[in-house]
């Protein structure tokens, strides 16, 4: 068992069976925030079962080889509890928040879910049904439609970061429950489970619920999966996609950024707070929303990964607007690539970043998710009591090599999804 | 101590003073977090505005970002952040309210901040023509999402006289007529001390925030607010429908019951029912959008999902000043037709409006409901903005009383409000139809 000695402090323990567990006592509400993150993400895919990542994550909840849908759902209703399954490309995360006195039968029931899934035919019937429904309606959302679109364009459809994350109708429409069976039994096993648990309770009580809940469990661990590195870019490309029962435009315009390992992080970080993030969407909002009035959101956005994964810019904006809202981004990365921040955006930015730490670390289910993050990325416990200092460390001239490097206009991809015609370019 | 009884304990104590020109303050003193946040509430929404001038309070809303005279517009960026901190605002029917939560250090900052907003905002005019495309940008956004346009069609058609009826974001050619002087003119009528609750919650000492309150607003004078009337809604006899027939993927159904206001006793009856229909939601508008309500159980999520019917459901009863809407809200499982799923829907209703619930199911929604009350209380801008809503719509003191409301509710108030109010005659029934692409001609069809 290791412990931070100050700051979140929260205690770590890997079971007999290879099972992380992290814990951290708050005693701001009588409750307990239970995160559990499974390396089963839409990376994990097998060939031509797009989707079934996020299938398992509609029915894993939906009976066990010892309960059925029906009392699960009355033994989480009846405590108030509603537990969400999300899926991202890495992991499968099952979250809630319980009462402190029921974080035992709650933990065991999710241990259940996690452990014995049986994926029944009937349900997989119903969740397939309402998953196509959900795939129609990304089709009609202008803004799903943009970023899939740009993923797929800067990764290439079939790789684990270019996919749809809830597959095709063709493809969920094939996927059946031995599917799903054959899915949970490869990539669902303690080395591939971390738990969090943020709340009021010891961390020894907690990390012995863990145990009592996980302990038992015994499966394989998931062989490795090869991840290739993003397809290097090639130019300047623009896909428009007309939706013309729209009314207004959202653009997706983005880049490959870097892995989270990567020693340029903290740079990136700034780099992107600085662009569009910092007060109403940084140099961006100013620019496009506040002097322009163009649009009502404008932002920039990026995720180091695992390998190196998006950074995007992002605007709805009028129809008639799209080709100058594009030219005004282009403008704001030429400019920071060529000029870099100025030192009083950068000092702002720190402290901003620095400062938010408090307000992100309030609430359980903010602090669980920091845990998880810390745990996925192995960046150790301390890891909130070394962000400040990682980032003073940051300097402008940093932050400039990081803009030259990822702001390249001329490398730009491109997605218009809404009521346009035109030729973006 | 069972948990509830240890959270009801742990409620801190409300410092309330109401100063001389007006001004309510609440302060809540909580050291969970070395964070601070301030909530300036305003009675004025989009239920205060007039044919012409629909979703002026939101734009204003908007204006109150761009400067004032102590805070040179260039010097707005930053203002906050540079503490750590957040600030947004939101306008809807009963109110506007404006929010900082930052580092404790920077709690006079904040105050500064909202005294200069209820007193010196600029509204230059080349800003208010800048926020009129950006605010037209905002209404092109949600008419993306038909949901969202079924949503304001219904409630347009649900209400033919009371000013609820009005989109808070405004009418089109409204924002597009406004003039920097009709913004102005509603600003300075509104904000005023004698219109606002002050509501500070988090890791300071009540005496010294207080001296710092009355720094920053004791000066700004009270202005007596002239108040029309509202229109009353008068009764409803039939059941309204209208069909939204627009290009799309989904079809979607919502029904709007008329529903009881807050202090009516109908409703934390309402609150349970609709527990029990669709999962509890608990009573925090800036909280319960982050968590969804357990539902798996509830009746309609048996009845209308787990059947394949509809792809999800959903109850919104809100907390309002008069009486607002219930509304039912489904997404029709792709190929499944609107009427099948009106059909299975308005069966469930009438066998609770016929049989009432049943006390397990009472049981079930009450400690759902107490249980979301907890879960809700989880951060200082989430207690802060109930203090602000409660006080703004009714009495701040309702917040320390709604565990107790909730458990008082009785199976026959809950049989009686199914019964009385989920009539035909008191619903609004609306029907997304979606039509394949090219075909569309944009019509609203009311029937």
């Amino acid at each position: 068992m290791t412990t931070a000695r100050r700051g979140l402090a929260p205690v770590r323990a890997v079971l007999d069976n290879g099972a992380v567990v992290v814990a951290k006592q708050s005693r701001t509400t009588p409750a307990v925030t239970i995160n559990a993150a499974v390396a089963a993400g839409t990376i994990y895919e097998p060939a031509g079962l797009d989707g079934i990542a996020h299938f398992v994550s509609r029915t894993i909840d939906r009976g066990t080889s010892s309960q059925s849908a029906d009392a699960i759902a009355e033994a989480l209703d009846g405590r108030g509890v509603s537990l969400s399954v999300a899926v991202n490309r890495h992991v499968l995360s099952l979250i809630c928040t319980c009462l402190v006195e029921d974080v035992e039968p709650v933990l065991s029931l999710v241990a259940d879910v996690v452990m014995n899934a049986t994926c029944p035919d009937a349900e997989v019937r119903t969740r397939r049904a309402e998953i196509v429904t959900m795939i129609r309606q990304d089709e009609d959302n202008p803004a799903v439609v943009a970023v899939e679109h740009l993923l797929a364009d800067l990764y290439g459809q079939t790789h684990g970061y270019g996919r749809r994350a809830r597959g095709s109708v063709a493809s969920v429409e094939s996927i059946d429950r031995a599917a799903l069976v054959r899915f949970h039994a490869a990539r669902f096993s303690p080395r591939a489970l971390s738990l969090v648990l943020v709340g009021d309770v010891a961390p020894d009580s907690a990390i012995a619920v863990a145990t009592k809940a996980f302990g038992r469990w015994d499966a394989p661990a998931p062989p490795p999966v090869e991840l290739p590195p993003p397809p290097s870019a090639s130019g300047r490309r623009t896909r428009v996609i007309p939706m013309m029962n729209k009314a207004q435009v959202d653009v997706a315009y983005g880049f490959t950024s870097l892995r989270r390992s990567d020693a340029a992080y903290y740079a990136y970080w700034l780099m992107n707070n600085i662009l569009g993030q910092y007060s109403l969407g940084g140099r961006l909002g100013d620019s496009i929303r506040e002097r322009q009035g163009m649009a009502y959101y404008v932002f920039s956005s990026f995720d180091a990964n695992v390998i190196p994964g998006p950074l995007m810019i992002r605007a709805g904006v009028s129809p008639a607007n799209v080709d100058r809202a594009i030219a005004s981004i282009d403008r704001e990365l030429e400019r920071l690539a060529a000029d870099g921040p100025t030192e009083a955006e950068l000092m702002e930015s720190k402290q901003y970043l620095i400062g938010s730490m408090p307000r992100a670390l309030e609430t359980n289910a903010g602090i669980a998710a920091y845990l998880q993050t810390e745990e996925f990325f192995g960046l150790g416990l301390d890891y909130d009591l070394q962000v400040p200092g990682l980032l003073r460390a940051v300097t402008r001239e940093d932050v400039h090599a990081a803009a030259r490097q990822a702001l390249r206009p001329s490398e730009a991809t491109i997605v218009v999804a809404g009521p346009y015609a035109g030729h973006a370019r | 101590m069972a948990t509830l009884e240890r959270a009801r304990a742990a409620v801190p104590h409300v410092h309330e003073q109401l100063l001389d020109n007006g001004l309510r303050v609440l302060i809540q003193e909580m050291r969970t977090a070395p964070l601070a946040s301030v909530w300036c509430w305003y009675r004025v929404g989009s239920k205060d505005e007039t044919t012409g001038f629909t979703g002026i309070s939101h734009w204003v809303e908007h204006m109150n970002f761009k400067g004032t005279t102590n805070i040179p517009r260039d010097k707005v960026k930053g203002i906050i952040e540079q503490f750590g901190g957040y600030w947004n605002g939101y306008t809807w029917i009963d109110q506007t309210t404006y929010t900082e939560t930052a580092s404790r250090e920077a709690l006079d900052r904040m105050l500064f901040i909202e005294s200069e907003r209820m007193a010196r905002c600029l509204y230059d005019p080349a800003d208010c023509e800048s926020e009129r495309t950006v605010i037209i940008s905002e209404l092109q956004g949600g008419e993306n999402d038909p949901d969202t346009v079924l949503d304001q069609e219904l409630t347009a058609v649900a209400f033919k006289a009371h000013p609820y009826r009005h989109p808070t974001i405004g009418w089109l050619s409204d924002l597009q007529t406004m003039t920097r002087e009709d913004l102005y003119a509603y600003y300075r009528r509104y904000y005023v001390p004698n219109n606002a609750t002050l509501v500070i919650v988090g890791d300071v000492d009540r005496d010294d925030a207080m001296q710092a309150v009355i720094r920053h607003f004791g000066t700004i004078p009270s202005v007596a607010v002239a108040r029309r009337p509202l229109t009353a809604e008068p009764p409803q006899f039939g059941e309204r429908r209208l069909t939204l027939s627009r290009e799309g993927t989904t079809a979607y159904l919502k029904v709007g019951y008329r529903a009881p206001a807050l202090g009516d006793p109908d409703f934390f009856p309402m609150l349970v029912l609709d527990a029990v229909l669709t999962g509890a939601k608990g009573l925090n508008l800036w909280a319960s959008f982050r968590t969804p309500p357990p539902q798996r159980s509830a009746r309609l999520y048996r009845a209308l999902v787990n059947t394949g019917l509809a792809s999800s459901v959903s109850g919104g009863l809100v907390p309002t000043a008069e009486p607002f809407l219930y509304t039912l809200s489904l997404t029709a499982t792709d190929g499944t037709p609107l009427g099948r799923i009106e059909e299975a829907l308005l069966r469930e209703v009438d066998r609770v409006r016929a049989d009432g619930v049943t006390p397990a199911e009472l049981q079930k929604a009450v400690h759902q409901l107490r249980a979301r009350l907890v879960f809700e209380n989880d951060s200082i801008s989430n207690i802060a903005h109930q203090l602000g809503y409660f006080a703004t719509i009714a009495d701040w003191r309702i917040c320390g009383s709604l565990e107790e409301r909730i458990g008082a509710v009785t199976l026959d108030q809950v049989a009686a409000a199914a019964a009385e109010r989920l009539t035909a005659a008191n619903r609004t029934i609306g029907w997304f139809e979606p039509l394949p692409p090219g075909s569309s001609d944009g019509t609203a069809v009311l029937g």
